[in-house]
């Protein structure tokens, strides 16, 4: 028996809300002066990371710690992964290690799913290429739920670089489970080949979508993963995807807006409606850490994963 | 209700229970000097809801507002990894904490004592209180802790095989406590 979280697509109604009203408990945790739970001891939860990432890791490493697990960070730089060796051949190391979940960042889409054939505890996805990304989907679906107070019915309209987000990905399945309306606005150029398959709508005209918006998430525009000239300036996407102080002042008055950072300011959000008390990007990193303590707990907390099913 | 299968058995209807807490709360008045510098804390999540009632009938009968909260011990439980994660319950702990107060747990059945360990390891992470006892609703032994109840609403003498269940108006729709007689285990 064992169970990962690899795609929010595999999450049930239940799952999901299971993982956002044990988060809803643990933020309690977080306020009180000791924030470490004895939970997981004795566990062993690995951070491999393929890929650069700051504030993902220090949020599962922090995660984990406050659940007392004991945590590896493993960075393909420097590594024995840049003398060659293949992504089998690492799993296998640290399972002989004796891990009880591995954490995996990949540039290869796909990467966390061949993992988890190798290995005996649980994989979490915290990023694979274009594909998903589900503990971010899952920590702002909690932070809308927070201040908005319910996600059924919700729109939530996700924006920009479509193409080149798991964030999105996660977002329309999670979102589309838990029962929002869930619309993409972006470029042509910047949505994937088969949107059409994906439980949401699309859109190309932001000024249409925002009045009727209740979340407003930005996606960074991911300019390293851009090989091609995806749209004319970054002058000219602003000024058509960018969320500034004008198009700000369209939304109604309970609207939130999100970025899953880091941002680029000036870019698809300006500074202003960044740093705004409607905007949410602060308390997402926060909710960040709790997200992924439920997760963790979850899978690892009993004698068998609570969430994902059995396989 | 489910408990009409193998020989249920009520042993505390509602009126004893009435009288169970009301008896616990003179009890806590008297031990405790006119419940001075008491925070209840009841155990989710028969217990929180005891713990409210029980702070209803100090606040009937000596008109001190008791602060009354809840400790969730889920995260603290020496068993989970003997079943799958199981979903918390909820902590709310009174605005001015538990540090230097004499605080009352309380709980619906005590049985092993594991529960109330676990209990005593989360209020460790949540403060320092001066003194801790506990309350429960029904004892029904086999300890396998060396724990005791200060105060107790009723000895139930029960074999190991049987299981106690406790209903309550606010979750269950009823007062009563149900000796199951048990064939399973």
């Amino acid at each position: 028996m064992k169970s990962h979280l690899l795609s929010t697509g595999d999450l049930s109604r239940d799952d999901a809300l299971l993982i956002l009203d044990t988060a809803e408990e643990l933020a309690r945790v977080s306020q009180r002066s000791i924030k470490k739970l004895p939970t997981l001891r004795g566990r062993t939860v690995v951070n491999l990371f393929f890929e650069d990432s700051t504030r993902t890791r220090i949020s599962f490493e922090a995660a984990a710690k406050r659940l007392s697990a004991d945590v590896i960070n493993f960075s393909a730089k420097g590594s024995s992964v840049s003398k060659g060796e293949s992504l089998k051949d690492t799993a296998l190391t640290l399972e002989a290690m004796g891990a009880d979940a591995v954490v995996i960042r990949h540039s290869a889409s796909g990467a966390p799913h061949r993992l988890a054939n190798w290995v005996r505890g649980s994989v979490v996805n915290a990023g694979d290429g274009t594909h998903e990304h589900p503990t971010q989907a899952l920590l702002d679906a909690f932070s809308i739920r927070r201040r908005l107070g319910r996600l059924d019915g919700l729109k939530i309209s996700i924006v920009g670089d479509v193409l080149h987000s798991r964030v999105a990905r996660s977002n329309v399945l999670l979102l589309h489970t838990l029962g929002a309306e869930v619309t993409l606005v972006a470029p042509p150029t910047l949505l994937p080949v088969a949107v059409e398959s994906w439980p949401c709508q699309v859109s190309y005209d932001l000024d249409a979508v925002l009045p009727k918006s209740d979340v407003v998430m930005m996606l960074r525009v991911q300019l390293e993963r851009m090989n091609a000239a995806y749209f004319p300036s970054a002058r000219e996407y602003s000024r058509r995807y960018g969320l500034d102080r004008d198009r700000f002042a369209r939304l109604h008055d309970d609207a939130i807006v999100m970025h899953p950072g880091p941002m680029n300011r000036g870019m698809e959000i300006s500074a202003e409606v960044a740093d705004s008390p409607r905007s949410t990007i602060v308390e997402q990193v926060g909710n960040g850490v709790t997200v992924r303590m439920a997760v963790l707990y979850l899978l690892l907390g009993g004698s068998e994963p609570a969430i994902g099913g059995a396989e | 209700m489910s408990d009409a299968q193998n020989q249920a058995r009520a042993v505390l209807e509602g009126p004893d229970i009435h009288r169970a807490l009301t008896r616990i709360a003179h009890e806590i008045l008297e031990r405790t000097r006119g419940a001075e510098s008491v925070v209840l804390l009841g155990i989710p999540t028969r217990g929180a809801t005891l713990a409210h009632r029980i702070a209803g009938r100090i606040a009937q009968f000596e008109g001190i507002k008791v602060p009354v909260g809840a400790i969730d011990i889920t995260m603290y439980r020496d068993d989970l990894r003997l079943r799958p994660a199981r979903p918390l319950g909820r902590t709310e702990l009174p605005p001015d904490g538990v540090d230097g107060r004499t605080v009352v747990l309380v709980d619906d059945v005590l049985f092993s004592g594991r529960t109330v360990r676990a209990a005593l390891d989360a209020l460790n992470d949540v403060g320092r209180p001066r003194a801790v006892q506990l309350a429960t609703l029904v004892d029904r032994g086999h300890r396998e802790l060396p724990i005791r109840a200060d105060y107790v609403g009723k000895n139930l003498p029960t074999s190991k095989s049987e299981k106690v269940k406790v209903f309550l108006q606010e979750t269950d729709g009823r007062d009563a406590v149900v000796l199951i007689k048990g064939d399973d285990r």
